[in-house]
């Protein structure tokens, strides 16, 4: 494929690189994460490049790898008048997302207790293959969560009032309609909400140790630093619920195209026109997931709570458990920006990407309009995690985007077969990391070998300047869905 | 009937290949495949079983919706199924009647792995070879 280095750490492919571009294909990269890309990801962003009513480039990010439809990283905004919205940009798990927890706690009062508390952790928030959660809706209950996101389980007190304004679109986003979502899909998730899933989905245990706070001010300001500061983080989405309303509408999708007369180069990136009647529903019905998805870290945070104020006989709030931030990187949103001079409404479809909102922008809660939006990246189980903070930047050259993760570059069968899962918990634990999985298999899977350097990942959005790195955050307890 | 996993196709999910001599056996290669994915086998018992009826208008679709179901039903009522008894047939649309059996999930008994979220039609295919039928499908984990 034709990507040429047009600037430093920018890729880009012309329109003329594969019939039917509309745009140009851009992926945000060193040269050494360019070089590691594999090809999927140069077939998949030219793809996206193809859809009708997409603006300016289609982007991915620096973590990118061979998804389906979309490449994991990638990133397209499309005209709301005349665009499409494609499932296959947003991914089978809705809203998807991270949640970054701080404590008062240091890791030479944690360490003692580590084991205690990650096997209690462990068993308090079910993970794994088809699990059920603590909670037992009745089906109008679970249609209000839908609607409320975080505050719909927040007032059955799965959560502290504060909590919804500390979540990316306060744990709500509008326009949610459970009309559009199918029994299936409802039945399928109705139990599982506090429950962590499989596959890259964690909850860590993790420290700030000294030389990894980058930006004083912001940490500061945020509550994480503290050296030696012990912090958690968890990486889950809306389970079966989105899962099942991603298949329903692929489908749907499908059969639409063909009604409205659109081809598309890999059948998962089955769209349709925003405006339309199966684009509205799809979007109604994506946002009932998303807001499932926001109340799921939500219970999954008030057990976290309920477990570190067992094992160390203190209050939550005494311990100083608060959300810093949660952000969503499977998602499509309505959002403005300038295209060609023009401010646009244009819905941006973020798959494996993360919002990167810069300070004082609009739809930032009163607690981040000063410095702006927490970006939360995670790593790989044995090689820690990043928080940043959004810029202006993003908002000129990704779509208020940036990276979500550290993206893999080998495949799970390929990673199983170079390591056993008990070899990789021993070393983990030779290097004070203490594990509890639900599937050994799942943890050879996993390892850090089979990622991207983080911070690489992190190294390159800083470059690029679309975020901006606040606090570097290494593991010592893991749970592994 | 067989099925084997691919090793560098869409690497951070999971791809298959499996064939059959009838459509019968590649969609149960599919099943078992899909099944493998989440749990060995080995300690799966057929000891609850399921009645499944779909209709698509089309082998593909049919192929989808059936692997869809049994993903359905590992999140609805916690089941996982390792036997199969499927016919196929062509009336106005293509119908497919099964019979599976499993058993509900456990940890304790089963040795479990992956969560399977999706079946995708990234790579999609379904085909007649010499030999009979072979599918290949990519699963979201």
């Amino acid at each position: 494929m034709d990507f040429k280095k047009i600037a430093d750490g920018i890729w880009e492919a012309p329109p003329t690189a594969k019939k039917g571009m509309l745009v140009p294909a851009r992926i945000y990269a060193t040269d050494e994460l360019f070089k590691e890309m594999d090809q999927g990801v140069f077939e998949q962003v030219t793809n996206v490049a193809c859809l009708p009513g997409i603006q300016k480039y289609a982007l991915c990010m620096p973590d990118g790898h061979w998804g389906y439809g979309f490449p994991i990283g990638g990133v397209a905004a499309m005209d709301t008048a005349t665009g499409v919205i494609s499932p296959g940009g947003i991914g089978f798990d809705i809203n998807c997302g991270m949640r970054f927890l701080r404590t008062n706690l240091t890791e030479a009062e944690v360490k003692p207790k580590l084991r205690e508390l990650v096997d209690q952790l462990f068993y308090a928030i079910p993970c794994g293959v088809g699990t059920k959660g603590p909670l037992r809706l009745k089906e109008d209950e679970f249609r209000e969560v839908m609607v409320q996101g975080a505050r719909g389980v927040i007032r059955r007190g799965y959560g502290w009032p504060e909590d919804a304004e500390r979540i990316e679109n306060s744990g709500c986003i509008p326009g949610a309609d459970p009309a559009k979502v199918s029994a299936k899909a409802t039945s399928r998730g109705i139990n599982q909400l506090g429950t962590l899933g499989s596959g890259n989905h964690y909850l860590e245990i993790q420290v700030i140790y000294p030389g990894n706070i980058y930006d004083l001010d912001v940490a500061r300001t945020l509550g994480v630093d503290r050296e030696f500061q012990v912090v958690v983080m968890f990486h889950s989405g809306s389970r079966g619920f989105g899962h099942q309303v991603g298949t329903d509408y692929l489908e749907i999708f499908g059969r639409a195209m063909k009604r409205y007369g659109i081809t598309v180069l890999d059948r998962e990136l089955a769209c349709a026109p925003f405006s339309s009647p199966e684009g509205q529903d799809y979007f109604k019905a994506m946002v009932c997931a998303a807001n499932s998805a926001f109340a799921n870290r939500q219970v999954i945070t008030h057990r976290i709570r309920e477990v570190f104020s067992d094992i160390f006989k203190r209050d939550a709030r005494d311990l100083g458990l608060e959300i810093i931030y949660d952000v969503c990187h499977n998602i499509a949103k309505i959002e403005r920006y300038r295209v060609d001079g023009q401010e646009k409404e244009l819905l941006v479809h973020r798959k494996g990407a993360t919002r990167s909102f810069p300070p004082g922008h609009p739809e930032l809660a009163e607690r981040y309009r000063a410095i702006g939006q927490p970006v939360i990246i995670g790593g790989s189980m044995e090689t820690g995690s990043y928080l940043l903070i959004g810029t202006d930047k993003a908002m000129e050259d990704s779509f208020g985007s940036t990276a979500h993760g550290s993206g893999r570059t080998m495949s799970r069968t390929a990673a199983r077969k170079k390591v056993h899962g008990r070899d990789l918990l021993q070393r983990m634990e030779q290097k004070g990391i203490y594990v509890r999985a639900a599937s050994l298999s799942g943890v050879a899977e996993e390892a850090g070998m089979a990622y991207k350097d983080i911070s690489a990942v992190v190294d390159a959005v800083e470059k690029l300047g679309i975020s901006k790195k606040v606090v570097r955050l290494q593991p010592i307890g893991n749970i592994k869905g | 009937m067989s099925y084997r996993y691919l090793e560098e196709v869409a690497i951070a999910d999971v791809a298959f290949e499996a064939e059959g001599r009838t459509l019968s056996e590649v969609f149960e290669a599919s099943a078992l495949a899909l099944t493998e994915t989440m749990v060995d086998l080995d300690g799966l018992s057929p000891v609850q079983s399921r009645q499944i009826s779909l209709t698509a208008e089309d082998l593909e679709t049919l192929l989808f919706r059936w692997l869809a179901e049994l993903i359905y039903l590992k999140d609805s009522a916690c089941l996982l199924f390792g036997r199969f008894e499927i016919s196929i047939r062509e009336a106005t649309e293509w119908e497919l009647q099964a019979t599976v059996w499993g058993d509900l999930i456990d940890y304790e008994k089963m040795s479990l792995r992956m969560d399977v979220k999706a079946v995708t039609y990234h790579l999609f295919a379904l085909e007649q070879t010499p030999q009979g039928w072979r599918a290949r499908i990519v699963l979201d984990i």
